[in-house]
C-alpha cells in the first residue's frame, strides 16, 4: 500500500483529476485533494461533511454560562460583602461575567473543535508535495492497493498533472 | 490566477520575511532604546512611589488611565472591523484584516499594562484575578474593574486565537519556503497544516463563528470600560450615553490608527500592488461615518448636560468649553470633526495622503477625548473645596511615549516574521468565481446549512 498522487496547475484540472479517479472506483475518503488556498467554487472542495461546529461552539457558550454563574453566585455566597446597598447575588452586574464567559466558552470550544476535526497539530503526512506552496494542486489517493498504482498513475497523468509516487 | 502571478505574491509578501534590511536594525535600536527609557522611568516610579507622578487628590486617574482607554479603543481597529468585513464577505477586506488584528492585539497588550502601571505597586496585580486566598478577600464582581479584567482578558483571548487561526497556512507556506531553524519554528507554529479540502473547510468554518462571536465581546470591552466611568455618581460621567459613545470613539480611533498602519507598511515594505487607493478610501468612508457619529455623541452628550444645568455638571462643562481645558477641547473637536469632515467627505481629498492626515488628526484627537473625559471631572467633582488640578509629570509623560514605542516595536518585529497580509486571502480573493450548476449550488447549500 502506498500513495499516489499528482500536482496540476489549475483548479479545472485538479477538478477532473478527482472525476476520474471517481471513475476508475476510487474511494470518496480515499482521494485526497491538497491546496494553498481553498477553492470552494469547485466540487472537489466540497467533498467534506457538514460539521457540528457551530452547535459544540454554542454547548461551549453554554458551559461559560453556567460556570460564570456558579463563579461570580457562589462566591459572593461564600464571601458576602455588603457593596453600594446591593444585594450579595446582584443579578445586574453578574451578568457582564456570565456574557464574557460565555462567549470565552464558545471561542474555546470553537478552536478546539478545528484542531481536533482538523487533526491539528499533527506531523506532516506522508502525503505532501512542497510544491503545493508554489500554487499547485496535489491530488492523490492515500493507502492504494500495489496492483492499482500503475493504473491510477495513468489515470492521474492523462488529466494533465505531474505524477508522483510517495 | 496562473503559478505566475501566485509565486509573485508569494515573493513579494515575504520578501520582508526572507530579507532584512538595515534599517529593521536601525528602527529596532530607537524604539528599543525609547522602551528602556519608558521602562526605567517605570521602575524609578516603582521606587519613589507615585508621588512622583502628576497624580494627587482629587486627581487619581490621569495620564494611565487616559493611555489604558486610549489603547483598549486603538484594539477595536482590528478584530472588529476586520470581523465585521469578514460577515458581510467585504473582499476588499482581504488585505487589511491582518493588519487590523494585529493591532488590536498589540494594543490590548500595552492598554491592559496601564492600570498595572497605575497600581504603583504592580506586584499586587494579582489581586484582581478570581482566586481563593486566605485573606477571605475575593475580587468583588460588582467593581467595574474587575469586569474589566473578564472582558479584556476575553477579548485578548479570542483576538489572539482571530489573528492566529487565518495565519496557520500562512506559516505553512513559511514552512516550505525555508530552511533550518526557521524551517522548524515555522513547522510548529503551522500545526503540520497540510491544506486538504478538509482543513480549509473547518478552518472557514471556525473563521465565520469566531466572527460572529468576536464582535459581541468587542462591543462590550469597551462598553465595560465606559462603565469604568459611568458607574460613578461624578458629574459628566454618570450618563447612559457613556456605552455607546464609548464603542463609537473606539472604532473610530481604531479605523484612523488602522489606516495610518498600513500607510507606513504600504510605504517602507513596498506594498504598493496589495494596499491600493481603494482600501483608504473605502477605510476613509468608514471613519467619515465614524466622525459623525462622534460629533452626533459629543453633542447629544454636552446639551443633555447643559440643558439639566445641574451645578456640579455645569462646572465641569464650562471648565472644558471656556475654561482652562477649552485649548485641548477645542483642539479635540478640530481634530476628531473640523478637519476630518472636508479631508474625508469631499471625494478628491479622500486620497492616501488625505485619509492618511485625517486620520493622525484623529488619533490625536480621540487621545485628548479620553483625557478631557477623565481629568475634569475629577479635579472638579461636585464641592469647590475639593477641587484641584493635575499636571503631567516627566515619568508619567515618558511612560506614554514608551507605549506608542512599544507599539511600534510589537508591529515592526511581527512585521518581519510573518507576512503582514494574510496571503492565502489574498489568492482567494483573486479567484475569478466560476459561476455554479443548480446541483453545485445545491450540494453548497447543503454543506453551509449547519453553518451559521
Amino acid at each position: 500500500m502506498k500513495a499516489v498522487y499528482a500536482l496540476y496547475a489549475d483548479p479545472d484540472s485538479a477538478q477532473l483529476a478527482v472525476d476520474s479517479l471517481r471513475r476508475e472506483g476510487v474511494a470518496e475518503r480515499s482521494i485526497t485533494v491538497i491546496s494553498s488556498e481553498p477553492f470552494e467554487e469547485y466540487e472537489f472542495s466540497r467533498r467534506d461533511k457538514p460539521t457540528w461546529i457551530f452547535w459544540l461552539a454554542t454547548a461551549g457558550g453554554a458551559v461559560g454560562l453556567v460556570l460564570a454563574y456558579l463563579l461570580a453566585s457562589t462566591t459572593q455566597r461564600l464571601w458576602p460583602l455588603v457593596t453600594g446597598g446591593m444585594p450579595i447575588v446582584a443579578m445586574w452586574p453578574n451578568l457582564i461575567i456570565m456574557f464574557e464567559l460565555t462567549m470565552l466558552g464558545a471561542i474555546i470550544v470553537t478552536v478546539i473543535t478545528l484542531l481536533i476535526t482538523a487533526r491539528l497539530p499533527t506531523t506532516r503526512s506522508k502525503l505532501y508535495d512542497p510544491e503545493v506552496s508554489s500554487g499547485k494542486i496535489l491530488v492523490g489517493v492515500e493507502n492504494a492497493p500495489d496492483d492499482s498504482i500503475e493504473k491510477l498513475k495513468q489515470t492521474l497523468r492523462a488529466t494533465g498533472g505531474e505524477v508522483n509516487a510517495g | 490566477m496562473n503559478l505566475e502571478t501566485k509565486n509573485k505574491i508569494n515573493d513579494d509578501l515575504l520578501r520582508p520575511v526572507l530579507h532584512t534590511s538595515p534599517w529593521f536594525y536601525v528602527i529596532v535600536l530607537v524604539l528599543g532604546g525609547i522602551i528602556v527609557a519608558g521602562l526605567g522611568s517605570w521602575m524609578y516610579q516603582m521606587s519613589h512611589g507615585l508621588v512622583v507622578a502628576g497624580i494627587k487628590w482629587p486627581v487619581y486617574w490621569a495620564f494611565y488611565i487616559t493611555n489604558f482607554v486610549f489603547w483598549i479603543g486603538i484594539s477595536h481597529a482590528g478584530t472588529l472591523i476586520s470581523a465585521i468585513l469578514r460577515l458581510v464577505n467585504a473582499t476588499w477586506r482581504r488585505p487589511v484584516t491582518r493588519c487590523a488584528e494585529v493591532i488590536t492585539v498589540f494594543a490590548l497588550m500595552i492598554g491592559a499594562l496601564f492600570p498595572i502601571i497605575h497600581l504603583g505597586r504592580p506586584w499586587l496585580a494579582f489581586y484582581l484575578m478570581p482566586y481563593p486566598s486566605e485573606r477571605g478577600i475575593w475580587p468583588n464582581f460588582r467593581s467595574p474593574l474587575v469586569w474589566d479584567f473578564f472582558a479584556i482578558s476575553t477579548y485578548l483571548t479570542g483576538s489572539t486565537l482571530f489573528l492566529f487561526l487565518p495565519t496557520i497556512p500562512d506559516f505553512a507556506l513559511m514552512r516550505d519556503r525555508t530552511t533550518g531553524l526557521r524551517q522548524r519554528i515555522y513547522g510548529m507554529l503551522s500545526l503540520g497544516w497540510q491544506g486538504t479540502t478538509k482543513q480549509w473547510h473547518r478552518l472557514e468554518s471556525a473563521m465565520q463563528i469566531m466572527a460572529i462571536a468576536i464582535v459581541p465581546v468587542a462591543v462590550s470591552v469597551h462598553t465595560i470600560v465606559s462603565f469604568d466611568f459611568s458607574m460613578s455618581p461624578v458629574p459628566m460621567w454618570h450618563s447612559t450615553v457613556f456605552g455607546p459613545y464609548f464603542v463609537a470613539g473606539a472604532i473610530f480611533s481604531g479605523i484612523a490608527a488602522l489606516i495610518v498602519a498600513m500607510a507606513v507598511l504600504r510605504k517602507v515594505l513596498h506594498l504598493e500592488e496589495y494596499l491600493h487607493p481603494v482600501h483608504f478610501h473605502n477605510l476613509g468612508k468608514l471613519l467619515l461615518t465614524m466622525s459623525l457619529l462622534w460629533a452626533y455623541f459629543t453633542f447629544v452628550e454636552r446639551l443633555t448636560v447643559w440643558y439639566g444645568n445641574a451645578p456640579a455638571e455645569m462646572a465641569v462643562f464650562w471648565e472644558t468649553q471656556t475654561g482652562s481645558y477649552a485649548p485641548l477641547f477645542w483642539t479635540m473637536v478640530f481634530c476628531n470633526f473640523v478637519i476630518p469632515l472636508p479631508l474625508l467627505g469631499i471625494r478628491r481629498l479622500r486620497t492616501i495622503t488625505g485619509t492618511v492626515v485625517a486620520s493622525s488628526l484623529i488619533v490625536v484627537g480621540m487621545w485628548l477625548e479620553r483625557f478631557l473625559i477623565i481629568v475634569p471631572s475629577l479635579a472638579m467633582k461636585n464641592l469647590p473645596y475639593s477641587w484641584g488640578f493635575y499636571r503631567p509629570q516627566p515619568v508619567e509623560i515618558m511612560i506614554t511615549i514608551a507605549t506608542f514605542a512599544a507599539m511600534a516595536f510589537l508591529y515592526v518585529l511581527f512585521s518581519k516574521f510573518v507576512p503582514i497580509i494574510s496571503i492565502w486571502e489574498l489568492k482567494v480573493g483573486a479567484h475569478p468565481r466560476r459561476v455554479l450548476t443548480p446541483q453545485e449550488e445545491e450540494e453548497a447549500q447543503e454543506l453551509w446549512r449547519v453553518r451559521p
